[in-house]
């Protein structure tokens, strides 16, 4: 299985604000009762964008930016600290991808919501608390300005600016090498998995 | 080497060192249900690939079930597509299922506990955040997501780092009415919700010492709520006690070097853990939510916070709780009106709290105001509490007596808040929109705190109202 090499993801950016932002809020439970994540995409932040009543709430993700994310099918998310928390439900970051988001930076990620995020081959970097608020402020002052995410060079920039980024070297490691997807390398491991199985008694049904 | 538990069962369970640096480890238990499973088995037929220890793998179904509706089909035809999914799913691929037909279907969280399939020493993984309630019994159990579903299913291994240990001692009594779900909330309140990223919480300490497995399940089951992936206690002569007998349990023959295997997982005297941080029992008090995160707590006889007293970030989020929840800065959460009581859920949903709610619910009425429902956790506790009588109680309370599932905790079967009715849960997320209603609004607290709740039609004092 062959996979892109992320590197860099270069795209216009939208920020999402607030900190503890969860998965609930992200897909709502009843966008779950599905069996595929087919038009997962639609519904990202449905009850944050659309009010009870069914009419437009003002929200980020309603904006003519998001609308350019969505048709360029590329787009990076600014967001928070704790992004992602709650539920180990993929159909979050399943639904952000599908609504065209390629990468994600913030302060903090869920570790859940990060490691799903890594295996769909999106990016999330995190940047310091004050580069954070620094790149939100660019990103609402220059909607047309494109951000690029550097998962090499673990860095954001946009227009003259600058960050220093970070992500757990694992995942830096299979993104850039085209190994975000870990089915290939645990496939590979089956001689030793049954030696690891045979040394456990409940597996082994004792 | 003086080790912990979580560093004794992560080496039993290393296969080998990926490239990237991970390490691949072997899931010796894999628990799947409707909503993060079908996906993966599409994923699975898609590579062409088998299920590799397809007697690894247990499924149950739970998220989308409804409690007052036991005929098929179900009136919504989604959830009878997911139902029907899973059971062609473990049939095509010869794993265990526990229907709904069976008498053992149940919250995934409680039918590995209940059939002996979860067990000290051991790796458990679930497409489901609560899957660190398994930690109970001194097994190292955590949520996947459904792409790593297809991992575990395919490999029975997965690509994971390392987490630290922190140990989170609590020691001494619980004061009369207060339980294993407010030192939970408490311990959330104060280490945060973000304050377990990177780490797997050890919980210890004399009032984990005298807790039963259900009250200790009840705390690892929200160690995700505080950031932590995974939780877990030692074990126990208790834990090997309620193991016992258990249908998935080790045999007689096997049963002494089962338990002399499990005993030497416990983390060992004199070893070196990450972090530390200690609580004493007498300090916790019946705790609420009164916010959209489950740290925004309070005792019940506190005010609830002063925006002044915050810092920036939390303000930011307080500002936002208090305009969802439609409650005031600095006042009492006491005396609320609630509109809707659930009592179950894998947080609180187990026999024990159904009798100890019982005990004080017989002859007392649940307000005209306030809609009611106790959903037990899984078939085999509604049995037994209905073998106990204990749904009479309910019911001749005014409690709606249901069928087994997650019900109202996430709202993804018919059970869901209208509008903004508040509801009193005994479940483990307030986020906003989780019980079904956009608006809807969530009152974490223990399932004694519920009773009260809807005893009075108010967020109340259970030591109070039951003069507990």
């Amino acid at each position: 299985m062959s996979l892109a090499k992320i590197t860099q993801v270069k795209a216009l950016a939208l920020a999402v604000p607030g900190d503890d932002i969860d998965t609930d809020r992200i897909i709502p439970a009843r966008f779950l009762r599905c069996v595929t994540f087919d038009g997962l995409g639609e519904h990202a932040f449905r009850d944050e964008r659309t009010g009870p009543d069914g009419k437009e709430r003002p929200h980020p993700m309603n904006s003519a930016q998001a609308g350019r994310i969505a048709i360029a099918k590329q787009g990076v998310m600014v967001v928070g600290f704790n992004f992602g928390c709650g539920s180990s439900r993929e159909h979050a970051p399943q639904s952000l991808w599908r609504f065209g988001f390629t990468a994600f930076v913030g302060g903090s990620f869920a570790e859940i919501f990060f490691g799903n995020s890594t295996t769909l081959g999106v990016p999330c970097l995190t940047l310091s608390k004050e580069d954070l608020a620094e790149c939100d402020a660019f990103v609402r002052a220059n909607p047309d300005v494109e951000v690029t995410v550097d998962v090499e060079k673990l860095t954001v920039s946009a227009g003259a600016k600058t960050w220093k980024a970070g992500i757990a070297a694992s995942a830096r490691d299979g993104l850039v090498n085209g190994k975000w997807d870990p089915i290939a390398d645990l496939l590979e491991g089956s001689e030793p998995v049954a030696k690891t199985a045979a040394g456990l008694a409940y597996v082994a049904g004792k | 080497m003086a080790k912990t538990l979580f560093q004794k069962v992560w080496e039993a369970h290393t296969v080998r060192k990926l490239p990237n640096g991970q390490t691949q480890l072997f899931i010796g238990t894999h628990l799947i249900h409707e909503v993060t499973s079908p996906q993966a088995f599409g994923m699975l037929r898609d590579l062409g690939l088998k299920v590799k220890f397809p007697q690894r793998t247990f499924a149950t179904v739970d998220h989308i079930v409804p409690t007052n509706e036991l005929k098929e089909p179900y009136s919504d035809p989604i959830a009878q597509e997911m139902i029907e999914a899973l059971r062609k799913n473990t049939k095509d691929y010869g794993i265990r299922f526990f229907d709904t037909t069976t008498g053992t279907q149940g919250i995934v969280h409680m039918v590995g506990p209940e059939q002996g399939i979860t067990q000290p020493g051991t790796t458990i993984a679930c497409g489901d955040s609560h899957t660190a309630t398994h930690g109970a019994f001194g097994a190292i159990a955590f949520g996947i997501g459904t792409t790593q579903v297809r991992d575990v299913l395919a490999t029975q291994t997965l690509a994971l780092s390392p987490l630290k240990v922190r140990r989170i001692e609590v020691n001494g009594k619980l004061a009369p009415g207060v339980y294993a779900k407010d030192v939970i909330l408490h311990i959330i309140r104060v280490l945060g919700v973000n304050g377990g990223i990177g780490f797997a919480y050890e919980y210890a300490g004399t009032t984990f010492d005298g807790f039963s497995l259900e009250e200790r399940m009840t705390v690892c089951n929200m160690s995700i709520e505080g950031g932590a992936r995974c939780g877990y206690v030692n074990p126990d002569q208790k834990t090997f006690d309620y193991i016992k007998g258990k249908p998935f349990a080790p045999k007689a023959a096997d049963w002494d070097a089962a338990v002399a295997r499990w005993a030497s997982f416990a983390s060992d005297a004199g070893c070196q853990y990450d972090d530390v941080k200690v609580f004493k029992a007498e300090d916790i008090r019946p705790t609420v939510t009164w916010g959209i995160t489950p740290g925004q707590a309070v005792f019940i006889d506190e005010k609830m916070p002063a925006l002044e007293t915050l810092n920036a970030a939390d303000r930011q989020t307080a500002e936002d709780a208090y305009a969802h929840m439609k409650l005031a800065p600095n006042t009492p959460i006491k005396g609320t009106k609630v509109d809707v009581c659930f009592l179950g859920s894998c947080t609180n949903g187990r026999i024990s709290d159904l009798r100890e709610v019982a005990k004080y619910l017989k002859g007392r009425k649940v307000s005209p105001n306030v809609k009611a429902i106790v959903v037990p956790g899984s078939q085999l506790t509604a049995i037994q509490a209905v073998h106990e009588g204990l749904d009479k109680i309910y019911i001749e309370a005014g409690f709606e007596w249901r069928g087994a599932g997650c019900s109202m905790c996430l709202a993804m079967n018919p059970d869901k808040l209208v509008g903004d009715q508040l509801c009193a849960s005994s479940s483990n997320r307030n986020f906003k929109g989780r019980q079904g209603s956009q608006t809807g609004r969530t009152v974490l607290m223990s399932p004694l705190m519920v009773a009260a709740a809807a005893i009075t039609g108010q967020v109340a004092d259970a030591r109070e109202v039951f003069k507990v």
